[in-house]
């Protein structure tokens, strides 16, 4: 069983939801972001999810496109991220890590290239945001091969049919996206989501994360009562964002300590 | 396969075009998909696309026989297709007529469009308010400042124009926040895409909406001159005015069929936008194509005078036919584009827009390689009201 899956499997034997901050790599500096994920595993991440930097970040909204093209600024490409996930695993070697990005960087460095190097960095999952099933043929089985779960969104939008379509070739987890829009979209409506929900895991068995419109420890709360996993970004990037320097990882460790209360509030 | 069978169920041309989106579009394309199917088999939607082509555009445009320049350049005799004396100035109203037609048949009242130069965001502003619908327009900062005109003329014609000033603040940046838009609005909005690139089945319904340039010339050309031409050539940006008169043209095989890139300040300098010839294939804006990216996979920044063909991708189609080696793909650099313009106002009383006059100068490199008896058909794509304050810049005059 991958990380993500013994995860789950713990989480679910203590009857506890899952918490997936998200932060993009190289923002707010190259240097920073491996003693940033240490600081989200201390402060309660259970699952990191880590922004691949692209230059036309197209589902996404103006606080993550920002985070983006800083760390385009600070120069930090693909394989500068696989370099800060094997740093990382030096002194973590139990928290999943999810990358999370756009086709092109990996199309450009190769599926296969980028498989085996992703798996030997200690990455566990991999969302590339623009590559749905229907085009992931000598994607998916690629990174499966190489140990590495293939994660896919579902969304709103999605219709039933499709939603055994994806379920054929996921892995690890669903990244439900609970709003039509861009990352950073507000108001969230968990009595449709949890519908949805019932839906998708007619369907399917993976554990379900629910991300988008998540900003504090209340919303957390109420997306923990519905789902495995609640996936947190533009508000931690907005948080990184507004820090003054130096002040970054303490600000972050606040915002996911509320966060973290919010889904165990969930459980109890 | 033949080469105008493309592209397959899924919008492949070989390993080129698809659907690269997020989740959250793949119904909606799916529904784009399905309704055009049943509207291109429609003899009633096609009879009023033709109707609106007629009445509205004033198609068919003319070819018109260049002399003076042909004699200037000094061998085969250059053609205009007139795209230039449409409506709205431009081939990009033949699109936006169909696609409006299709946000109508859809029951969608609010549209969307990217655009560069600007003339893709007056003929959907135009076609808005032809059709009484609500139309926002996304332009590059840097765009709405070289486009002025254009910028005013969306608004005289009661769009919304919303500049973005992410990125390089160009055309590739609209693009991003047009999608992002359409996420958002999904239900209640149809995008209008300005070029033949995007996702599935964008490439093929502005292609096959665009082909009445090429059908038109199958005709024109044997009337002017006894048989078709020996090369058309046509600038490529995204690519819609040179798919629309290549892709009728593939079976014939005597045809020449030469794409003309932005080369910029030269393909050496780096600052082009010539994907086709000095780029890559990767996925971009929901489509593979060949592409300007970095050693990371990032979209390099691109650079010419004209907006209209600044841009870092190219349509699918296009790349297929360059692999295929059925078309050629050259680059006309910003200078060599600027003299063919003034060429073409001096010798023929047509003011070209920049990005036709990538067309012309390749032209005037090829015409002289040619025999008198043989004919080069030139797509003018648009007019050149609207660069005027570019060319006066660039002479350094202030107008």
């Amino acid at each position: 069983m991958s990380r993500i899956g013994q995860t789950f499997t713990a989480l679910k034997a203590q009857n506890k939801k899952a918490l997936i901050p998200f932060i993009t790599a190289g923002d707010p500096g190259k240097g920073l972001t491996v003693p940033l994920m240490h600081a989200l595993v201390e402060s309660g991440a259970d699952i990191i999810e880590l922004g691949v930097p692209f230059s036309d970040p197209m589902a996404d909204g103006p606080v993550i496109q920002r985070a983006s093209e800083r760390a385009l600024a600070n120069k930090v490409g693909l394989k500068d991220v696989l370099a800060m996930v094997a740093e990382f695993r030096k002194s973590n070697t139990t928290t999943p890590v999810v990358l999370m990005g756009y086709a092109n960087p990996v199309e450009h460095m190769g599926y296969e290239a980028f498989a085996r190097a992703a798996s030997t960095a200690g990455v566990d999952g991999v969302l590339t945001v623009d590559i749905p099933p229907e085009e992931s043929a000598g994607v998916a089985d690629v990174f499966k091969a190489h140990g590495l779960d293939p994660i896919f969104l579902l969304s709103p939008t999605t219709p039933e049919s499709r939603i055994e379509q994806v379920a054929a070739v996921a892995g690890g987890f669903i990244y439900y996206v609970s709003l039509k829009g861009v990352t950073g979209a507000a108001n969230l409506d968990t009595e449709e989501v949890a519908q949805k929900l019932a839906m998708v895991r007619k369907h399917c068995s993976l554990p379900v994360g629910v991300g988008f419109g998540i900003r504090d420890g209340a919303t957390a709360e109420a997306v923990a009562r519905i789902a495995d996993a609640v996936v947190v970004g533009s508000r931690i990037v907005g948080e990184i964002e507004a820090a003054p320097e130096g002040e970054c990882a303490i600000r972050v460790k606040h915002l996911l300590a509320d966060l973290r209360r919010g889904v165990d509030a969930a459980s109890k | 396969m033949k080469l105008t069978d493309l592209p397959d169920s899924r919008g492949h041309f070989g390993p080129y075009g698809g659907i690269f989106v997020a989740e959250t579009l793949m119904a909606a394309l799916d529904e784009l998909r399905v309704e055009y199917d049943r509207a291109r088999q429609d003899p009633a939607f096609m009879a009023e696309f033709e109707y609106e082509l007629k009445h509205y555009v004033g198609r068919p445009s003319p070819v018109y026989h260049a002399k003076r320049l042909s004699e200037q350049y000094g061998g085969a005799q250059i053609y205009l297709k007139r795209e230039d004396l449409n409506h709205t100035g431009a081939h990009k109203i033949n699109n936006t007529i169909g696609q409006a037609l299709l946000a109508r048949r859809m029951g969608k009242k609010r549209v969307i469009a990217e655009t560069g130069a600007g003339q893709h965001g007056v003929a959907s502003a135009t076609v808005a308010a032809r059709y009484g619908m609500e139309c926002v327009v996304y332009m590059g900062a840097e765009d709405v400042a070289r486009q002025a005109p254009n910028v005013f003329r969306m608004k005289l014609l009661g769009a919304t124009v919303v500049p973005v000033s992410s990125g390089s603040k160009t055309l590739k940046d609209a693009l991003n926040e047009a999608m992002r838009d359409w996420v958002t609005n999904v239900e209640s909005t149809f995008y209008i895409l300005g070029t033949a690139a995007g996702p599935h089945p964008y490439p093929m319904l502005v292609r096959d909406f665009q082909c009445v340039i090429g059908r038109e010339c199958i005709q024109q050309m044997p009337e002017l001159t006894g048989r078709q031409p020996d090369a058309v050539v046509a600038c490529v940006g995204g690519g819609s005015n040179a798919i629309g008169v290549f892709h009728p043209y593939i079976p014939y095989e005597d045809v020449r069929l030469i794409g003309v890139e932005a080369g910029g300040s030269g393909i050496g300098s780096g600052k082009h936008a010539a994907p086709l010839t000095a780029g890559t294939p990767g996925v971009l804006h929901g489509f593979r194509s060949y592409l300007m990216q970095d050693e990371n996979g990032q979209i390099i920044e691109t650079h010419s005078v004209s907006a209209g063909l600044d841009y870092p991708g190219v349509g699918p189609e296009h790349s297929y036919l360059k692999d295929a080696g059925r078309a050629e793909y050259v680059a006309i650099d910003d200078d060599e584009a600027l003299a063919a313009f003034h060429d073409l106002c001096r010798l023929e009383g047509i003011i070209p827009a920049l990005e036709s006059s990538h067309a012309v100068a390749h032209a005037k490199k090829l015409a002289p390689t040619m025999r008198k008896d043989q004919t080069i058909l030139v797509n003018l794509s648009g007019r050149g009201d609207k660069d005027i304050n570019t060319v006066a810049k660039v002479a350094g005059i202030t107008l």
